[in-house]
């Protein structure tokens, strides 16, 4: 499976994502700047990453979106391809019209960065197959906008499309006051999602004393592109 | 031909501001208490030069309110645009 990793300007969290990709799932990877307009037709699946591009100005992911890679991603996310923003990269997906809704300040002005309880409420996925429904995952988060936001009727399409995919367990472990617990969501055709978690920073055992839950995001894909391509 | 633009883009009335929230919160403990409500948002100043007129400015600048500089989906924006003089 093909990966490739775009790096905007401010992206931190691009190297650990490729790490992951390349050599802990040991696939084909590649990181890709900004501001050239790739042909992304040959990758797998398309990854967002984390960080602060553009140092977060006028609001998180607003300038990155008009970035000239990004004309490409929302061409390929409009092919059917897998695009996961992570973070930041779902602030990008959610400026970009790729996905609904809109990011504001955490409700506690906070930023927070901890360990958080996600229930998976979508297995369905190709990025959550490898979990059991309801399953709770461990992932840390790190933002300081993070309080998703949808209005009423959106909020209710995407609970009548199952495009809520993971939720913070409940009132006290969401990090950042967001409707209706949502920690991810992905869009009607199911190719593309968005968390506000991490899931590159819990895909090693030697990486701290809360597990590798991060390793199952990745190995649904994996797991996901292994059965497509045996269908064709 | 130069336009000052102002412009104003904040949350919508429905829309919990949780910095505004604190912002009055500081303003009671500091003994005004009858400050019920504040938004905080942001302003921007553009200054545009040529040969535009002035209605076409306004729709451009609506046009960039609307593509980048507000997030419709939270954000409600006002401008004013005004001449600032120059040749022509």
């Amino acid at each position: 499976m093909k990966f490739a990793t775009i790096t905007f300007p401010g992206s931190n969290c691009d190297q650990d994502v490729y790490f992951v990709t390349s050599n802990i799932l040991k696939q084909p990877s590649a990181m890709l700047w900004h501001d050239e307009q790739f042909d992304l037709a040959s990758y797998d699946c398309v990854i967002l990453p984390g960080g602060f591009s553009y140092g977060d100005y006028l609001r998180s992911g607003a300038i990155a979106r008009f970035a000239p890679i990004m004309e490409r991603v929302i061409e390929y996310a409009n092919n059917g391809g897998l695009v996961m923003g992570i973070c930041n990269g779902f602030q990008i997906l959610l400026e970009a019209g790729l996905l609904p809704g809109a990011m504001k300040v955490n409700q506690n002005l906070k930023f927070v960065c901890r360990y958080s309880k996600l229930a998976v409420v979508n297995n369905q996925t190709p990025f959550t197959n490898c979990c059991k429904a309801g399953e709770l995952l461990s992932i840390p988060v790190a933002h300081g906008e993070g309080n998703y936001y949808i209005d009423r009727p959106g909020l209710e399409l995407l609970q009548a499309n199952n495009q809520v995919v993971l939720r913070y367990r409940d009132q006290q472990e969401n990090p950042n006051g967001s409707v209706d617990n949502i920690a991810g969501i992905c869009n009607q055709a199911g190719n593309v999602f968005g968390m506000m978690p991490h899931p590159e920073r819990c895909a090693e055992a030697i990486l701290g004393n809360n597990g590798t839950d991060g390793l199952k995001i990745f190995y649904s894909l994996l797991n996901y592109q292994q059965k497509e391509s045996g269908a064709r | 031909m130069q336009f000052v633009v102002r412009i104003e883009i904040k949350l919508k009335e429905s829309i919990l501001d949780p910095q505004g929230q604190a912002v009055r919160g500081g303003l009671t403990s500091l003994g005004y208490k009858n400050v019920v409500d504040v938004h905080v948002g942001k302003y921007l100043e553009l200054l545009i030069e040529g040969s535009k007129e002035q209605d076409e400015v306004e729709r451009q600048v609506e046009e960039m309110c609307q593509r980048l500089l507000a997030n419709p989906v939270i954000e409600d924006y006002s401008f004013q645009v005004e001449s600032a003089g120059g040749i022509g």
